[in-house]
This record gives structure tokens, sequence and C-alpha cells, in this order.
């Protein structure tokens, strides 16, 4: 194990300033939350010298805000923490079970949202979720806060937008609407303590009349990054989100895919089962809607 | 043989003595031991699965601060050209991707890990040889070059070590006899024994030339001749302690670091610790053999099998020695043949040298005989139970491996199963229902035990099979009923290859069978000394005295008038009639009764993804006599949930160039405990002969019905078969594709 140096700061100066001598000096920083992927990592992958950062102590990354509009959820909140907020299990069911399906219940109790996010792999499991509740990264810089559509946020395989010393506070959600109803749901082989062969995550809002007013479609896990699925959206809108409708929605999503064959499962594979997924997902998501009018 | 109803601690079901050490992480394990002034070994691995080594610099490397040795190969002695030595540290060739190319002996990890990254070694790369089908065709690459079948010296080189064949009555005649014949080729992936600790040891050699060595091992006598070989030592030059082990299933019956660990630590005179990391563990270890075994068989239209073949070719890795032996002798052991022939084949590939895994072979080649069976069944619309029960082996059946089998459980296996309520319900719409018979030899082996009386009469039994499984409780039980005394009163050690006699490792379900026997035989010789003390006390003849519930009692009809004398108040006098209690017993033990199992599983599938659950599984076998029926289960569940694994998910997933891709316990899916259903048992008791108790070995047999059991309640879902293991969701779901 390699050796390594640790400072927790308190406020958000605190840790650009950190951040900043770090690099002045020509240190490694790297950013803590959880530490469930970089602590592993540094075992596995990279044990080189580094300055961890936590910034678990820092309000902005702890604190979730329910608001009339929106909602703000930190970037550091544990899975474990996350999925104990009643109000939020109610408003994103979807996002807090992503959350939840992450490790083991061990590990739920350390890993986050923000930490998943970060970690930029294509198969993160609350990434999809993020992306169709339309969360917004906020992100601290030397010049103050900077905003990042969710779907925009990673850029590769393991790669993200943030530069110099920029890092994830939080995620700004609109607040769903009545008659909203999201759903993630993933593929593994066994029942937990895996790694997404596919994923999908649907968000829809129904009317009155129990027609699709809005809806927004991400996969994950079948391309380089988390993709948003603009056209399985629109196929659902104007629609009851009926078993066509869903087929439809599917379709688009496994023909939006750019899987690979890897250990975990072959091109054919995933971009069947995106599909299953999505469908599956849109019921889901759309029979929480209508229970929520 | 006492009836079971009869025994008092055997069938019991106490906690188990090594229990609050483990569950309080006190108990040391392969990777515990720290000595002071202590280094840190690491293996260079060969980037390569087939390479000519053409140099090997350590110079860098030694140059290293904290670095305090490194060797290669030509630091051993050249002299030993054994397998064993090559895949320790690879001479001319590297033979596997991960094979062992030079060592370097360090202060810390870290130093070491550096450190071995500045070994230069220039490899001349070679086109590698990874599958069966590849390596048998007559103009395949090479893996040895020197290898010739069956060593006959006429012959071509080849990557074809060994044939062999056996075969009764005439297979043609059978199959024109049939009425129905299947005749299916099955393919099983390479698995990893799963356990969870790594392999890691210390070594420490004295200027003297004395070596001792820590380790975490089924066998420290194994360890300690292998290592010696690898050395050109003499055993006496070795000892070896046990740790606590942290699962083996075979995969720590060979050794990999102790014989560099020694060389480090001569070569520095300091002790020097090896651990393996997880990935090393994937890909510098043996795994079971990869295989293809084709099945044909027939039967006639009431289900009596009228002749069987099979042709079973096992991956052996780079050396020769797959477990294709057992699997041949053990295809068609279940059943009662006339007319069968086995063909097998011992086949190397540039994969790690393959290992023992819970009754190494049988599974793979009872898979697909298992599933062959169960076709038949469904062509001749018969239950699979009955087809079975009509064609079982039974007391008096010679085996198609030889000998005549003594009282066998079978046909009880498969009437408990027929009547078992989980078989008898069943299966709700949409569930498929398999069923398989699963079958382990089971060895003897040579095993020494002494039991020693404390002065307050507690027991302690000193013997030398590492406990994997709950062993010390069982012989904790098993002296506990010849003594006549509580288990409570009873602790049993594991010794080092210096503080109890020799002792075969554990594996081949032997421990609580061998060793239990020769536990059993040191408390009958505590019993005649206690006996013969009694006597001297009352002043009679020790014929005249017999043991009788723990004390000694003059025998019926003696004329005296004397209270019975107790465990505890002979030990309590023992310094005035004669000195310590000390009974011991060593033997090879011979006539390890043959344990049979039937299990049936329900699964569902969905078809969208292609992933199988398992929604039931029932495991039914005979242990001869549960000496502790909660580790008997154990071992039923155990074996269960790793064929299960095997059958659902387990593989090693190699590259074009023979890189294992899987190497973590991520990728390597074995299943996790909400993958699982109950497992139920039911333990079926057939005594063994053998055994003073009746015991069998019953470690083995749970691995080898699962795979088919699954394979054939997936044909049952689908209605078409799926022969290849893995059934996984990417496999499962492609045959339906392929179907529709």
């Amino acid at each position: 194990m390699s050796n390594f140096g640790y400072v927790a700061p308190t406020t958000v100066e605190e840790t650009l300033s950190v951040l900043k001598r770090a690099t002045d000096q020509g240190q490694r920083a790297q950013i803590l939350a959880g530490g469930t992927d970089v602590i592993v990592q540094m075992r596995s992958v990279d044990n080189s010298h580094r300055l961890f950062v936590d910034i678990k102590a820092l309000r902005e990354t702890n604190e979730v805000l329910i608001e009339e509009e929106q909602v703000y959820i930190g970037a550091a909140i544990p899975s474990g923490v996350l999925n104990e907020n009643a109000t939020l299990k109610t408003l994103l069911p979807g996002l807090l079970e992503s959350a939840d399906l992450i490790g083991s219940t061990q590990i739920q109790g350390r890993a986050s949202i923000g930490g998943n996010l970060c970690n930029s792999s294509p198969a993160g499991d609350t990434i999809p979720a993020l992306i169709a509740n339309a969360a917004i990264c906020v992100i601290a810089t030397s010049e103050g806060i900077r905003t990042v559509p969710v779907e925009n946020f990673v850029t590769g395989v393991g790669r993200n937008c943030l530069v110099g010393n920029e890092f994830l506070l939080g995620f700004q959600i609109p607040r769903p609407s009545t008659g909203t109803g999201d759903a993630y749901l993933r593929f593994i082989p066994r029942t937990e303590m895996d790694i997404a062969v596919v994923g999908a995550a649907v968000a829809v809002t129904l009317g009155q009349d129990g027609i699709c007013s809005h809806a927004r479609v991400a996969i994950g896990a079948v391309a380089p990054t988390p993709l948003l699925v603009d056209a399985a959206g629109v196929a659902l809108v104007d629609t009851p989100v009926d078993e066509e409708a869903l087929r439809r929605a599917a379709q688009i999503c496994s023909d939006a895919s750019q899987p690979i064959t890897d250990k975990r499962g072959t091109i054919e594979y995933r971009r069947k089962v995106v599909g299953v997924l999505c469908r599956r997902a849109g019921a889901i998501a759309r029979d929480r809607a209508l229970s929520n009018q | 043989m006492a009836d079971a109803a009869n025994y008092k601690a055997i069938g019991t079901r106490p906690i188990r003595p090594d229990g609050i050490e483990k569950v309080t992480g006190r108990a040391n394990f392969g990777a515990d031991l720290n000595l002071p002034d202590m280094l840190h070994g690491k293996v260079l691995r060969s980037p390569h699965a087939h390479a000519r080594i053409k140099r090997i610099d350590l110079s860098k490397a030694l140059a290293v601060d904290g670095v305090y040795a490194a060797v290669s190969s030509a630091d051993f002695p050249q002299e030993v050209t054994s397998s064993l030595s090559i895949n320790i540290l690879a001479r001319d060739k590297a033979l596997y991707h991960g094979h062992a190319i030079a060592a370097v002996a360090a202060r810390t990890p870290r130093i070491a890990e550096e450190a071995i990254e500045l070994i230069e070694v220039e490899y001349e790369v070679l086109a590698p040889v990874l599958s069966l089908d590849e390596a048998m065709q007559e103009n395949a690459t090479l893996v040895n070059e020197h290898l010739r079948t069956n060593d006959e010296e006429s012959a071509p080189p080849s990557n074809i070590a060994s044939t062999q064949k056996f075969e009764r009555g005439d297979v043609q005649k059978g199959f024109d006899e049939a009425d129905v014949i299947v005749e299916e080729a099955f393919r099983v992936p390479s698995a990893h024994q799963g356990y969870i600790e790594p392999h890691a040891c210390v070594a420490t050699s004295n200027p003297g030339g004395r070596v001792t060595i820590w380790c975490t091992t089924q066998g420290p006598f194994e360890v300690r001749s292998a290592t010696a070989g690898v050395l050109a030592k003499t055993v006496s030059d070795i000892k070896v302690i046990p740790s606590e082990i942290g699962g083996g299933f075979g995969g720590k019956t060979v050794v990999y670091l102790e014989p560099v660990a020694v060389r480090l630590s001569e070569l520095t005179g300091k002790p020097v610790k090896m651990v393996m990391n997880r990935e090393e563990v994937f890909r510098a270890t043996g795994p079971a053999s990869a295989t293809l075994c084709k099945i044909k068989v027939g039967a006639t239209k009431d289900g009596r099998i009228t002749a069987a073949q099979a042709w079973l070719a096992y991956e052996a890795g780079a050396f020769p020695g797959s477990p294709v032996g057992p699997g041949a002798m053990s295809v068609f052991a279940p059943y009662d043949l006339e007319n069968f022939l086995v063909e097998g084949y011992d086949v190397l590939v540039n994969k790690p040298k393959v290992a023992a895994y819970r009754a190494p072979g049988a599974p793979q080649s009872m898979h697909a005989m298992e599933c062959a069976i169960d076709e038949l069944a469904q062509r001749l619309d018969m239950d699979p139970i009955d087809l079975r029960l009509k064609n079982a082996a039974k007391e008096g059946t010679v085996a198609p491996y030889g000998p005549k089998f003594p009282p066998i459980g079978l046909v009880k296996c498969l009437e408990a199963a027929k009547r078992h309520p989980n078989y008898a319900t069943k299966p709700e719409e949409g569930v498929g229902r398999g069923v398989a018979v699963g079958f382990w030899f089971n060895i003897g082996m040579q095993s020494s035990a002494e039991v020693c009386v404390a002065e307050d009469g507690a027991v302690s039994i000193m013997e030398g099979s590492p406990d994997i499984g709950g062993s010390r409780a069982s012989m904790c039980l098993m002296a506990a009923e010849t003594l006549g005394v509580p288990y409570e009163t009873i602790n049993a050690h594991v010794g080092d290859t210096e503080s109890t006699g020799f002792c075969n490792l554990t594996g081949g379900s032997r421990t609580t069978f061998a060793t239990g026997l020769a536990v059993v035989k040191a408390c009958e010789d505590v019993i005649a000394q206690c006996k013969a003390r009694a006597a001297l006390t009352w002043e009679l003849d020790v014929d005249q005295v017999e043991w009788q519930d723990g004390r000694a009692v003059p025998k019926p009809g003696v004329n005296i008038d004397v209270d019975p004398l107790s465990l505890a108040e002979i030990a309590k006098t023992m310094s005035r009639t004669g000195g310590p209690l000390l009974g011991r017993a060593s033997l090879n033990a011979q006539g390890a009764g043959a344990c049979f199992s039937v299990n049936w599983t329900d699964v569902i599938i969905d078809r969208e993804t292609g992933k199988v659950d398992v929604k039931a599984f029932t495991a039914v076998q005979d242990a001869g006599r549960a000496i502790h029926p909660a580790y008997v289960e154990g071992q039923m569940q155990g074996g269960a949930v790793q064929g299960l694994g095997w059958a659902l998910n387990e593989e090693y997933i190699y590259d074009g160039n023979g890189v294992v891709e899987n190497a973590s316990f991520l990728d390597y899916r074995v299943p996790v405990a909400s993958d699982m259903p109950m497992i139920d048992c039911e333990i079926i008791e057939v005594p063994n002969p053998s055994h003073p108790y009746g015991v069998r070995g019953v470690g083995e047999t749970p691995i080898v019905a699962p795979l088919a059991a699954t394979s054939n309640a997936v044909r049952d879902v689908l209605g078409f078969r799926i022969n290849d293991l893995p059934l996984s969701p990417p496999n499962v779901l492609a045959a339906i594709d392929a179907a529709e």
C-alpha cells in the first residue's frame, strides 16, 4: 500500500486553496468522498503517492435541500443515508434505488452518488438515473460555481469534464411535479455485489388524462459514457406510456447503444437487454407516475 | 457397529472448537505471521502466455535500496527438472501468462513490487496454444517440445501427455440392442476453487541449513516433501507449520511460493514472507480443468442401459497432470453397465497447471453423463430417478473402475429423493426441474494421531490434518464416543511436521475417515492403558477389566467390590501407575467408502435477459455415518453452491493471447448469498464397514451433481438443451434467440 497524505478541509474556499497549494507544489491531489472507488483503485491499479482531500466535512457536499422548485443533494452523502430520507424516497424513488444498488450494505455506508459520477464509469448505476431526472452538477471552481448537466459531465471511460482544481459539490434536480415517476433497472448476472452489464433509467410525467407530457430516458454500460436518449423520451411523450410506446422507446435505446463485447457481456446481448430494461423501467416509472397524480 | 441411536456424542451438533477464534478474528491465517527482521518476497510474472526466455537480468532490481536478494530459476538446483520445479520459476520458456519468472526479497512489500519491475527479461514471444481443439490438432504448436504421448519414445512430440482407455463387454453390441441412443458433446470451462484466503507463507532458514515454513496449506507434509524436492534438500531439513486455512477445496494441495521463500531466506539470512494478491491467485495458481466430454449412451425401451461410451479431453495447463483419470473412472460409476468404453486425454495448453478442485475431474465428466441420462429419460418418457434406479450400482456391482462395491448408498439416496416432499411436489408452471447423481471415490491414505490425557482427565488430540471443514470437532466427537467422556473435555490440535506423525493432506474426503480412524485407535490405546492402570490398582489381571461409559469396571463375574474408575480418576493417579497416559495410532487407512448423492434443483429463466434463477435445491447424500451432522450439511450446502456457481456464471475468460480477463472476484462470479436458495439436505446413512463408526468422506461428492442438475433444469424450462457451461445470461439468451 502506498504512503499518502490526507487533509479534510471544512469549507469550499479551504478545499480550493488546499488543492491549489498541492498543485503549486507539484503534488498529486485526489478528492476523496466515500473512497469506495479510489481506495480500491489505489490498491489494484495505481499506488503512486498522492494527497487525499476529503470533502466529506463540507456543508455543501452533505446537505439535502428540498425546495419548491428544486431538490439539492450533496455529492458526498452516502447512499445509505440518502435512502433513509423518506421525502427523497417519495420524490425520486428511481434515483434512490440506483444508489441502493451500489456494492453492499457496508459499502453503502460510504459510497456516494457524487463519487459514483466522478468515477465516470460507463456502468455507474446512479448516472442514468441522474440524467433521467435532469440533474445538474454543481461544481466548485476557483472562479466560483459552475453547473453542467449530468449527461455532459462524463466525457469518456473514467474521464469527465472536471479540470484543474474543480470538484463536485452536489446536484440540482428539478423537483418532480405531480404525476411524475422515475425508475432505474440494471442487469447483473448475480443479485447484488456486481457491476451493471446494462442499465436503463426512465422518468415520465403523466397528465390527469394519463398521457405523457414529459419523458427522459438514459442508458448505461452500453457506450463509453452513460447516454441520454432523447428520441426514446420523445417516443413516450403524447402516449399513455403503454406497451406499444415502450417497445418503440426500447428499440430506440437498442439502436442508440454502442456496446462492446467484454468479459461482462456481448454486443448483441447488451443491445437487446438495454431495450428490455428501458421497457421494464418505463413501465415502473409510468405506474409510479399514475399513483402520484 | 452400534446402532446410531445408541451413540452419545456421534450425531450431535456441538459448536466447533476453532469457532470462537475465527469469529472474533483471533485465528492466525497464512498471512498473519510476522517475524522480527522479516523481508517481503514478490514474484515477477510472465506477460506472455508462451515465450522463450532469452535472458534475465536481476542487477537493476538488486541495486534498489532495500532489496536483499533476487532469484530466477538459475538460483535453484538445475538437476531438479520436475514440473513442480519449473512451475515455481520458469526455465527456458514461460508457459503461461502469470508464470513466475523471478523473485525478489526486500524490506517492504512496496520496495519488492517496485524492484521486480526493474528486472529485465528478454522474451521471444511464441504463439500460445489455448484450447483443447487447437492443442489436439496434429500440427499444433507444442507447449513442450520434449513431451511424447504416454512417454513413448517412438511417438512424435505432442500436446497430448497421456491417453487412457478402459472398457468392458462389447459396446457395439450394446448399442445394437438399444432402442434409444443419446449422443452429445459437452464443454465445461475452467473454474476456480474460490478459496477466500490467498496463498501465503513465511520461510526462515538458519545458517545450519534448517528451514522452517509457516504456510496455509491442506498438507504440511506434502509442502515439506515438495519444497525439499525443488531445493534438493532432505525432508528432515524442513519443518512445516500449517496455519489456519481460509479455504482450499484442492487448491492448497500444491506449492507455489514456499521453495522461493526458502531460497530467498537462505540468500539473505532473514525470514521471508510471500503473499499472493488475488490477481496472482487467478493468474498463476491451478484452476479446475476445462473439458470437452462426448457421451454416447443407449437403452432399451424399458430403460435398461445397454451401452455407454465416453470420450474425455481435459486441459492440464502447461504441465501434464489433469484429473482426466478420476474423470474417466467416475463418469459411469453410478451405473451397473455390461458394456462401456471410456477414453481419456490429458492435454497441455498454455495456461496455469491445473490443480485439484473438490472431486477433481468428476464434475466435468459426470455433467456430461448425467445430462445424457436426463436426455435418455426424456426420450423414454421415464422419471429421471426411476431410470437411474433401474440401472443403479449397488453392493456387489463391479464398478466401472474395477473394484466390487461394498455396501453403498446410491439406491437409498434415489429412493429417499423419490419420496422427498421437495420431489413429490411438482414444479409450478414456468419452473424447470433437473435431477442428477453425484459420486466420489474417497481415499484413505496415511494418518497419525496421539491422544494425551492431562492430570485432570482433559483429553488433547494431536493430529496432522489441516481443518478445513470442521474436522477438529469431528475428531473430538469420535474421541468422546470412544472414550466415553464429554465432548467439552476434549481438544483437537493440528500439529506441525515435527510434532505429529506423518499425515497425508486434507483431501480426497479422507480426514474424518482416515485421521478419524487413527484418533479412534489412539483412544482405544488410551483405554487399554487405563484398563491396565485400573487392573494394577485393583490387583486384577488386565483381562478382568473392561471399559464402560468412560470408566474402568471389573468384568461381570469378577469377584471384587470396587468403585469404577473414571478416566479423570485414573489420570489423577497416573504418576503412580506408570506415568502419563498417551495413546497413539498410525495407519494407512483402507476401505474409504464411495459416496453417492442425488441432487435436484428448480429454476426459472428470464427469457428476455437469459438469467437463470435457482428457486430450490435439494441434496440427498450418503454420509456412511454423520459424525457431526451440521458439518456434513455444511459440506453438502457448500458443494452445492460451488457446483451451482460453476453451472451458472463461473469461468476463466481468456483473451486471444492467453490472458485471463476476469482475474478478480468482481468478474469471476461466484454466487453471492442472495443468489442462492436454501439448500435442503437429507443425510442418508449406509455405514462404511471399514470404519468403526461407519464414516464415509462427504466433502467432495456435493460439487458433482449440481452442474448437470442445473443443465437439466434449464432444459426442462426451455424444452431444448444447452450443452455447454456456464449457463450465463449471455449464453442462455443467445441459445434462446437461436432457437426462435
